[in-house]
């Protein structure tokens, strides 16, 4: 109970298309994140989803049945807000319960349910307050509480984690990663920030301009980038992605190799460059250094000291770059 | 910004326009309610004067309510303000939902088109309005004057409305829709509550005019059992003779409620309950 399959979305709003067909299988208990630049289309894809925005073409089945004309209420489905979107003029009780009875179910139920999600969320002590009496973090709680209580199919969640601030931010995460498993229900969460979607997700989909980039786990889209797109979306700092012309090498348009696949030297290497910025994280030290095909970022584990104008030499890893064609496609060798 | 302690001018200033202006606007209340408690010759002889005890009268309010009718006057004034109130609110925020939610083709000629009134006075009108009101059997009643304060109200409601529902956040409307609730319990049980402090401003704008309206009483709803209380006290101005006492103290009672109703409304003005909602 919970697989999602999408068959050919086409989402137009006048004469811009905002989703251009996309095809997608989500199975049951799958934590599946769509990631993506502002403007690619996963929030409005995940609307379509939850029935909010009608597809202007394509079928949407959930569990196998198609709900193309089902209302929201109906779909068995959830929905987690980015602002939370909690109805103000109710306590977090009634909040959680209130989807549970205007479907009809009897008020022990409700009340059994609420108890069971509350508890689940820590909310026990403030199911009587008004959402505007709780902090941030409790708001997205009530929030995602009153998605379980509906002990939905699926579980949509619309940049979740956007509102909060980053040590919040990392709490819900893994408070979301823990309910995922101890729900075994089918999860789609939508977000720009790929730490959530590295750290979240079963299987990430990367959306770009309307369209599905990859779909793959983490670490395939990580190690193995279909395009250029996905290269420099996944991983962080950016891929430098380098003029292959400049490099003098011949097959291929761009050259990509990640920040900390690259070694450096202060006497020889491949490359050689100067020192413009260092960034020192602690467990990271990120080194920005202008050379003749243009800027590159390298990352080095641990603390390193290097002077700002200094001269370093980087030698990328062997076997860790990454060659895409004028179409921007990978080029497998 | 500019340090906000540190020009008490500018300040004092501010200050003594906005009590120039209110003394300019409360000055004719003020020369209504003193010369209402004041006997016929000490209105002319000292109009300015307050009314001390040596001058002290009641005799206008005793005439107003001799007259037996002014209750109904008021009663008739009240139905029509408040009614006329109720559907204002009612149709304008329902057409400001649909033109704030939903995506339809001509959305936006039709909000022009809605909104055109607000510069078109309705007075213009009357004379079709009145054939209108002839032909529909509905002169000399209540139920006419609530038809044109209706839509006399609607332009300004139906633009402030939209104004203010497209500031309500979406993702609490699909929350909603998520939640089963029907496009009706939304607009009702969401939206409304949300804007109430838009609604009472459109609630203030609308009844004051109403409530002080001459015209529209006068052509439509003559009639005795009919009168607003605007019209009414117009039976104490004379072509020759005008009783001030009565009509002073007419127009003193005539404040009071309409204050009740404005100190309600404001109150939800300042009060709101969006907060917590989002973010």
């Amino acid at each position: 109970m919970g697989s999602l399959k999408i068959e050919n979305i086409v989402k137009s709003f006048g004469h811009v298309d905002v989703l251009k067909g996309i095809d997608l299988e989500v199975e049951d208990g799958e934590f599946v994140i769509f990631v993506g630049p502002s403007g690619c289309g996963k929030s409005t894809l995940l609307r379509v989803i939850a029935g909010l925005e009608d597809a202007t073409s394509g079928e949407i089945l959930i569990d196998g049945k198609k709900v193309n004309n089902t209302p929201p209420a109906k779909r068995g489905i959830a929905m987690v807000f980015q602002t939370y979107a909690l109805y103000p003029h109710l306590s977090v009780r009634d909040n959680m319960g209130l989807g549970l009875k205007q479907a009809g179910k009897p008020a022990d139920e409700i009340k059994e349910r609420t108890k069971v999600a509350s508890t689940m969320l820590s909310l026990d002590d403030y199911l009587e307050r008004r959402p505007s009496e709780l902090s941030g973090g409790q708001r997205q709680r009530v929030a995602i509480g009153r998605a379980i209580v509906r002990e939905p199919k699926l579980f949509l969640f619309d940049e979740p984690l956007s509102n909060l601030d980053a040590a919040l931010r990392v709490n819900t995460r893994l408070e979301i990663a823990r309910l995922h498993r101890q729900l075994k229900a089918t999860m789609i969460y939508v977000t720009h920030d790929q730490v959530e979607a590295m750290t979240l997700a079963d299987k990430i989909v990367v959306l770009n301009k309307g369209k599905i980039e990859q779909v793959g786990s983490p670490m395939e889209l990580y190690n193995a980038p279909q395009t250029v797109f996905v290269a420099g979306f996944i991983g962080s700092p950016q891929m430098n992605l380098i003029d292959a012309a400049k490099l003098g090498e011949s097959g291929a348009k761009t050259i990509g190799i990640r920040p900390e696949h690259i070694q450096v030297s202060k006497t020889s290497g491949d490359w050689k460059g100067s020192v413009i910025h260092v960034e020192h994280l602690g467990a990271d030290t990120i080194i920005y250094l202008q050379t003749d095909f243009g800027p590159l970022t390298v990352r080095l584990f641990g603390e390193h000291q290097y002077d700002v104008d200094g001269v370093l030499y980087a030698t990328p890893d062997a076997g860790r770059t990454y060659r895409f064609d004028s179409e921007g496609q990978v080029i497998k060798s | 910004m500019a340090k906000t302690t540190a020009s008490p001018v500018r300040t004092g200033l501010v200050h003594l326009a906005l009590i120039s202006y209110t003394l300019i606007a409360l000055f004719p209340v003020f020369l209504t309610v003193i010369n209402s408690f004041k006997d016929r010759s000490s209105i002319f002889r000292d109009p300015l004067g307050l009314p001390t005890p040596s001058v002290f009268s009641l005799v206008g309010y005793e005439t107003v309510l001799k007259q037996g009718d002014f209750t109904l006057y008021f009663q008739n004034s009240f139905i029509v303000t408040a009614v006329s109130i109720f559907f204002v609110l009612l149709f304008g925020a329902m057409a400001a939902f649909a033109l704030s939610e939903y995506r339809f083709r001509g959305n936006t000629l039709m909000g022009l088109y809605l909104a055109l009134g607000i510069m078109i006075p309705i007075r213009l009108g009357t004379v079709a309005i009145l054939q209108g009101m002839v032909a529909a059997g509905l002169v000399n009643t209540l139920t006419a004057l609530i038809l044109v304060y209706t839509a006399q109200g609607l332009p300004l409601a139906v633009f402030i409305l939209t104004e203010f529902m497209q500031t309500v956040s979406d993702d609490l409307k699909n929350a909603g829709r998520i939640d089963g609730l029907s496009e009706y319990s939304i607009f009702f049980r969401l939206v409304l509550p949300l804007i109430r402090p838009a609604m009472a401003t459109v609630a203030v704008f609308t009844m004051i005019p109403i409530w002080n309206d001459l015209w529209f009483p006068l052509i439509l709803a003559p009639s005795d059992g009919t009168k607003t209380i605007t019209l009414g006290s117009q039976v104490f101005i004379g072509q020759f003779v005008t009783n001030w006492n009565a009509v002073l103290a007419a127009l003193t009672l005539a404040i009071v409620p309409v204050l009740v109703l404005y100190l309600i409304f404001s109150r939800q003005l300042i009060r709101g309950i969006t907060a917590g909602a989002v973010k």
